[in-house]
Parts: C-alpha cells; structure tokens; sequence
C-alpha cells in the first residue's frame, strides 16, 4: 500500500486506475474501465502517446452519471462488456473499476464471473483511484490476470516444466517511459546467457500465448526496488517459482555486469542449464563495446572545458534514482547530491532503497528524500544550489525542465509528465542504455553553446 | 428565463438548463428544426471514454495567469492537467506574458478520507498553497468521490477566502454529474463570476470582453475601425485582470459551446451586453459579425465600409482557393460550435459536406437568441449537412462514419480525432487555434491550409497501409447509431 497522503504538487504518477496502462502494453489487450467518464482521458493525458491497441479513446467505458452513481451501474458494465465482443477485436479484456464503481459497491466480480464461466478471456480489478496509485495496481492487475486468466491454462503449462525460461518483471509499461526500449534489451541480454524470457508485455512479447505459459518457467526475475513485489511473491506461492531480485534498473556496465552475474549464478541453482563458458563470453563481449566508446569519450569528459556538469539532482522513480545515481557517478564521473524519489515508495521499502544507494560509494552520502510532493521538492533543490559548485544537472519530468532554466542546470527528460520529450524505443538498462544515457546527459550539456 | 444564478454553488448541468444532447444520427437540418420543439437525447447501449467536465473546469482555471489549482480528489483526477502548462508555454507569447510554471495541486484522496471526509485535509492544502504560490486566486475543483462523499467543498472555500484575503472559489464539476464534458467550462465560469469578477464601478466604452480560448489576436485589427479594443478571457488573465470583465461595453464569444454561460452571466449579473450573433466564420456570418457589432456601437456605416474593403481585398484569392477546392468532400469532427463553424468554413470555400461527428448539441445557447445558433445559420447559407452525427466523442461512432463516408478530407478541431482520418488514408487537418478560420483572412488561411493537406497525402497513404485497426469488419458495416437505439 501507497503511504503518502498528504497534497502533492505536480504529480509524477497517477491513480490506481492508471494501471490500465498495464492492460494496453498486453498485446491486443483491452481494458474497459467501470468508472466516471473522464478517468480515461486523465491517464491518456498523464502519459500521452499512450494509446497502444486499444487504449485511450478506444477503451470501453461505462462512463457514469448521476443515474449510476445512485442506482448502480451493473447493467450499464453488462451490455459495454457485451457489446466490447462486437465491436473490438481483442484477447483479453480487463475491467476496471473507477472511484465510482468502487463507492456505489457494484458486484462487477459476479458478473465478469459470468463471463469468464462462458469461458471468455476477462478479468476484473479493483482500482479505485482513492485505494493505490499506478505503481501499485500495476502488480494488482497482474495479479488478477494470473489469478483469473492463467490459472485456466495450468494443465497445458506445467508449474516449471521448462528449466530455461524465465518469466521477467521489469519496467511498469508507460510508467517508465524506456518500458519498451528496456523489456527487448532485457531480453537480448538474458537471451545472450541461454535463457528463454517472458517478457509479457510490449512488441516483444507474444501477448496472451506467452501468460498462459508463465507456470512453465523456471524461475522469475524482478528487477524493481519495490513495486511488483507483490508478483513474484504470488507466482512463488502459486508455482513454486523462486525468483532473482536485482533492486534497481541495471544501467551502464558495472550494474549490467552484476545483473547478468547474479542472474547466471542463481539460473544454474535453480537447475537451468546453461554453457558458463559461453554466458561469460557474451558478457564479456558487450562489456568490451562499451568500453570501446567510453575509451573513445574519456578525453571528451576530461578536457572539455565549457562547463560540463559536476552533479546531478534526480527527480524519478526509486528504481532509476538508484540505477542512475550509481551510473553518474562510477561511469561518467557526475556526482549525485539531493536525490528525490517521487514515486510513493511504501515505507518499509526506504532504508533498503537508502542502504543501497549508500552503498555505492565510501566516500560520500548521497542524499535521498521519498517524497511524492516534486513541487516540494523542486523548492529544496532551490534551497542546496549554493551548496555545489560548477555546473548541475537536473534528470527528471517536463517539470523540471523550468526548475533547470531557472537554476542555470542542464536538464534531461526522463520521467513523466513528459511532454518535452519523444520516447519511441529507446532504452536505459544494460551496456547500451548507458551509453544512451550518455548521449542524452552530454548533448544536453552541449545544446547550451548551440 | 435565464438559468443563471450565482446564488447557487454550483451551476446548473448543460442538459438541464440547455437541453443539450448527446446523441442523436440525421441530418442538419432536421435537427435544428428538432432542437426547436423539445428534443429528446438517445442513450448508448455501448460507450467508450469520454472526458469528464473536471478537464474542462481545470483547463479554464490553470490558464489564468496567477491561479493556483487544487484538485479535490485522488492523484488522478490532475493527471493531465500538465498538459495545460504546455499549452500555457506555447501560447503565453501570443499573449504578451511571461511563461510561468502553472501551479497544479491534488489532495491526494486516500481511502480513509472518503469514509471521514476530507475538509479537513482540504483546507489545510488550501492554506499551503496560498504559501507556496502566494496567487492571485485558488481554484478548487471536486472530483467524484468527493461529490459522492459530499465533502463541503464551498463553505471550506468561503472560510479559506476570508482568512487569505484572496478568492477561494469551489468549482464543482464531478465527473458523474453531466453527461456534457463542457458543462466543466461553465462550472468554472460560474465561479469567476461569482468571485471574480466584480460590480462595474465605470463602463469602459471601448473594451469588448472576448470569451475565447487561447487563439491569436484576430479581434484586435477587426474592433479597430469602431473605436474598440478587445479583452480576452479568461486564459492569460490575472484575477486582477479578470476582476473588470463587468466594465466592458459588450462581451462577444469565439466559441458559443465555450462562453454561452459566461456571456449571459456577464449580460445578466454586470450589465455588458452580449453582442447578439456568433462567431465570424464564413462570408456570410463575417458580414452579419461586423453588421452587429456596428448596430451594437450605432456605427452602422463603418461596419459597411469595412465589409466592402475587406470583400475587395480578398474575394479574389477566396476564389482562387474556392476553384481549386471545387467538388472536395470534407467531413468534421468537432466539438459543437467549432465544428460548425467548420461547416460553414467548407461551405463559403465551396467543398461538400460528406458528414459530421458533433460531440455534443445545445439546442439554444444561454442567450436563448436564435441569432447565435450557428447550425441553423450553416443550414441557411451554405445548405444541409448529411450524416449529422452528434457523437458525444464515441470513437467507433467516428469511425464507423468515416470508414463509410470516405470524404477527401478530414477537418478536427479536437486531439484523437485526425488519427482515424489518417487510418484510413485520409487526409486529415487539425487546428487549435480556434480563431484561424475567421473572418477573410481566415478563409484563405484555413484554405490553403486545406490545399496543403490534401497535396501532401504521402504519410497518410503510407500509414492506412500499416495502421492497427482493433475494430471489427462487423461494427463498421453497422449503422452509425446502432447503440444509439437501444440495441442490447
């Protein structure tokens, strides 16, 4: 559960319905939300670009007026579901349930029952915007779609039947603006040990073919300091699936490397059977073209002499305040101060997340607040900048983005809201997303003496 | 009877004081002469996501220039309320003022506070806003589960107010509460007039209050020839600014969907008479525009000198576009009175209507002046539009419609729409700036712009060739309004 509850300034998530995100990144999924009739517009609007196959404008919505909110809206849900099979193509739908939906206590679980006892691919979740927000309901829609859906096809994906395949929980679609980008470099690394990966959502996912088959998998990979927690817990319970747990996104190669290792190491544990030989010389591999530009760019970050920046404020997630803090300051030399999750970290999950980041270096504490508030904290960052000399650096939404100008900072666009930036398929984890990262802190920097 | 009445909290529903609709599948005229005798809206048996009047509402307050914005709800009730600071950073200019960050606040509604409540919670943000932000006015906007838990959001409002000494104002636009997504630019409307704007003291003869959104300065070169100047509200206005809205010698509406309740409210409340036509699209209402504004001012012959010089300095190019454009089928996707508007666009430049998809329809304005119903007057000059679709912005209607009409060309004014034009291969034009396609300048504008996007129908050929299509072959070879009338 979200802990924060007090007034947040230019939010950087969205409510628990948001988590119909999750639904669209499925391949020819449809969520169909049991709500008011703007909640859909808001995510749309939150994320934009956002659409997928079905999503946006294109989702069925029972769209509630006074009338509903009053009487009830089941009926209303009955024939949209109905009339969904008509009208869209799909091979999942989801419904969802909006502030609504879940004050008036509509009984939606006995009627998607109906059609689930028709044998219709549909799931229900509870996502009352008031109950969680989208980091959280992602793991609940997950949950449901495994609880309801997957469990159907047991008898055809026997619980760890294939001793290769793993199941991967990463990036929450959408939320990470990279989700796309990092899911297929994900799974192009983990290929390269010999591993079969599900990677369950996205273009490289084979959609509802590849959930039923989540039992069959061997092991589970969460890759998140906190949120889908909740999944691997599940599948550990429902498979007997156990699972690696990498705390943060592994970005550039230190925390590649590691990542890759301790996957490998706890594959051949849990039985996968895999050439160490060749696994490493993959590794090594990738490791080395890395290299190879950072070796072509260590005159650049040493001598150039027009103001490169010295440290970084990181307005994110807790998954890429990590990853990134780590990146900056071993493999480009910036150095993290005041860091801000503004992503709702539970609070059980903070000193770890603390621990962690503390850990990178035994020279210097990096700072970090949890603190959903980013208009708050945007006032701190205000306050510490005659703390740091030379040039600063701020990675966060398109908010930020006046915060940097204000401050005289460089500035790159990572988080949502993001409407100054483009994200198609670019990715930030492993080797590659680095050197991304790279390319877009220095061209940035360098855009200021166009 | 004028419905308004600022003695209330909240103002009254679109379908309510209006009889707005929205359903309904004809044609044009049939429903002009329908919206006269009492017409009834249709039910869907099948509806997608809409928009709720909470974006609205939060659109015209977050665009003021020093408004502070509070969503009452949960997290998600703001979520793309970021959008309205992008649209703030592009307009801004055009506008003379600085960009500033809008400032966007949620309370954060977390369960336990739809069973408690949360006043408490409300006006302690209240309260931390105004530190923050010091603005010119708070804007606190209810969401659903607050309407439903039936938190006080105004008498914490009126108590905020007295304590900061700055306005307080409680809009309430809960999603559930309209079916009309622009019943949200009324509530909030009806809250400036209530708290904002203020009992003129003096009248400023020369000011017209323009309601608009955040078009370009067109009204000003129009207004000059009478001794007028324009003030255009609400976006880019302070409170301050705002506060005189009462004093101006008139009050005339870009957008009747957008300023019907305003304009009257000025009328009714503060004395400034609303200008009694519509909006200046099309030659035939660009004349009947400067006709009344010269009646209105008792300057009847410059409005005619105007016209003359106007009609012999661009009637030549609007007929050059006007043979070019011949025999073009176009089709609208439009928000009601932009989209006709449009209409009337296609019309004066000579293209044929293939249809329309009209999210919503008011039968009568809150004037209750026939002269401001611009499809009556589409009708007139230009003729009837067939496939008269009143959508309310159900995509499988658009697309259902536009699948069969197959028109040249694809006119939008809103997002989402242009992406099924370009689906199928269809040219397809979007403008935001509602004030482009007015008046002369703007037929030709709008014209070339037309001319630009049939030409270049590369990227949408490509596309059609690509595009997903969730849709089934079933649904688009259905009736526009099959679950408009009832079927299960």
């Amino acid at each position: 559960m979200a802990n924060y509850s007090g007034l947040i300034e230019q939010e950087r998530y969205t409510c628990a319905i948001g988590a119909l995100q999750t639904v669209v990144a499925i391949r020819h999924a449809v969520p169909l939300l049991h709500s008011g009739p703007g909640c859909g517009s808001m995510i749309a609007g939150f994320f934009e670009r956002s659409k997928g196959y079905a999503g946006g404008d294109t989702s069925p919505c029972t769209a509630f007026t006074e009338k509903e909110v009053v009487f009830g809206g089941i009926e209303k849900l009955r024939h949209n579901i109905e009339n969904t099979y008509k009208v869209l193509d799909t091979d999942l739908q989801v419904v969802l349930t909006g502030c609504t939906g879940g004050i008036v206590g509509d009984d939606v679980e006995s009627l998607v029952m109906e059609y689930q006892d028709k044998g219709k691919p549909i799931v229900w979740v509870d996502t009352p915007g008031f109950k969680s927000n989208n980091l959280v309901a992602h793991s609940s829609v997950v949950n449901a779609i495994i609880d309801q859906y997957v469990s159907r096809f047991e008898e055809e994906n026997e619980p760890r039947s294939e001793r290769n395949t793993v199941n991967l929980f990463a990036s929450i679609p959408y939320q990470d603006p990279f989700w796309k980008g990092n899911l297929r470099e994900y799974k192009r690394l983990l290929e390269g040990l010999g591993l079969k990966v599900n990677v369950l959502f996205g273009p490289e996912s084979e959609g509802v073919k590849e959930w039923q088959q989540i039992p069959r998998a061997n092991f589970n990979i969460l890759v998140s300091p906190w949120y889908g927690k909740t999944i691997v817990d599940k599948l550990k319970r429902e498979y007997g699936q156990d699972y690696f747990w990498f705390h943060y996104p592994p970005i550039g190669a230190n925390a590649t490397r590691e990542f890759l290792e301790g996957v490998l190491t706890f594959a051949v544990e849990q039985g996968a059977k895999i050439d160490s030989g060749k696994a490493f010389s993959f590794i090594d591999a990738e490791e080395n073209s890395y290299y190879e530009e950072i070796d072509n760019l260590a005159s650049f970050l040493l001598e150039f002499r027009y103001g490169l920046p010295k440290y970084v404020h990181i307005l994110h997630d807790a998954g890429y305040v990590t990853g990134l803090s780590r990146f900056l300051l071993h493999e480009t030399g910036i150095v993290p101060v005041e860091q801000y999750v503004v992503d709702n970290t539970p609070a059980k999950y903070q000193e770890q997340i603390q621990e962690t980041i503390r850990s990178f270096s035994g020279k210097r504490d990096i700072g970090v607040t949890f603190l959903p508030d980013a208009g708050l904290a945007q006032q701190k960052i205000r306050e510490v900048k005659e703390k740091h000399d030379g040039k600063g650096l701020i990675i966060g939404s398109s908010w930020d983005g006046d915060l940097a100008k204000e401050l005289d900072d460089a500035y790159v666009c990572a988080a949502h809201p993001m409407e100054l930036r483009l994200v198609l398929t670019t990715n930030y984890v492993g080797f590659t997303g680095g050197l991304r990262v790279i390319e877009d802190v220095y061209n940035t920097a360098l855009k200021i003496y166009e | 009877m004028s419905k308004v009445n600022l003695e209330l909290p909240s103002v009254q529903i679109r379908e309510i004081r209006l009889n707005s609709i929205t359903g309904y599948s004809g044609d044009a005229k049939d429903l002009v002469h329908e919206s006269g005798c009492g017409i009834k809206d249709r039910n869907r048996t099948f509806t997608q996501c809409i928009g709720c009047s909470n974006g609205q509402a939060g659109c015209m307050a977050s665009m003021m220039s020093d408004s502070a914005v509070i969503s009452h709800g949960p997290v998600g009730c703001s979520s793309c309320f970021h959008e309205y600071n992008m649209t703030y950073r592009v307009n801004a200019p055009i506008h003379h003022k600085e960009n500033a960050p809008r400032k966007i606040f949620t309370t954060n509604l977390q369960e336990k506070d739809t069973v408690y409540g949360g006043v408490k919670k409300l006006s302690e943000t209240i309260h931390e806003v105004y530190e923050r932000t010091k603005p010119g006015v708070i804007f606190v906007l209810s969401t659903c589960a607050v309407g439903i838990v039936g938190d006080d959001v105004e008498s914490v409002c009126d108590e905020a107010e007295k304590e900061l000494g700055i306005p307080v104002v409680s809009v309430v636009c809960e999603g559930f509460r309209s079916k009309v997504w622009t019943t949200g630019f009324d509530a909030t409307y009806h809250g400036m007039a209530r708290k904002l704007i203020k009992k003129p003291e003096k009248r400023s003869e020369d000011t017209v209050n323009i309601i608009n959104f955040w078009g370009k300065d067109a009204f000003g070169e129009w207004l000059a020839p009478f001794g007028l100047k324009p003030h255009y509200i609400s976006p880019f206005n302070t409170a301050e600014e705002l506060s005189h809205a009462g004093e101006a010698a008139a009050t005339f509406q870009a957008c009747s969907t957008l300023g019907s309740y305003l304009a009257a409210a000025l009328e009714q409340e503060y004395g400034v008479p609303e200008i009694p036509t519509a909006p200046p699209y099309g030659i035939a209402q660009t004349d009947r525009w400067f006709r009344a504004i010269g009646k209105a001012f008792g300057k009847e012959d410059i409005a005619e000198k105007v016209i003359a010089e106007k009609k012999e300095k661009y009637l030549p190019e609007i007929d050059k576009i006007r043979k070019q454009l011949e025999g073009k089928t176009a089709y609208v996707a439009a928000g009601a009175a932009h989209g006709h508007a449009l209409l009337d666009v296609l019309g004066e430049l000579g293209m044929k209507s293939a249809g329309a998809s009209i999210f919503h329809h008011d039968p009568v304005y809150d004037s209750e002046n026939p002269n401001h119903d611009q499809l009556a007057q589409r009708v007139g000059d230009y003729g009837n539009v067939p496939r008269f679709n009143v959508c309310n912005k159900q995509e499988y209607e658009l697309v259902n419609a536009l699948y069969k009409a197959k028109p040249d060309i694809l006119l939008a004014r809103h997002g989402g729409m242009t992406l099924w034009g370009a689906k199928l291969g269809i040219p397809s034009l979007l403008v935001g700036d509602e004030h482009l396609s007015m008046g002369y300048e703007g037929l030709i504008e709008y014209g070339k712009l037309i001319l630009d996007t049939l030409e270049h129908d590369e990227f949408v050929k490509n596309f059609q060739q690509h595009a997903l299509n969730p849709y089934t072959k079933w649904w688009l070879t259905q009736d526009t309004d099959y679950f408009q009338r009832g079927a299960k």
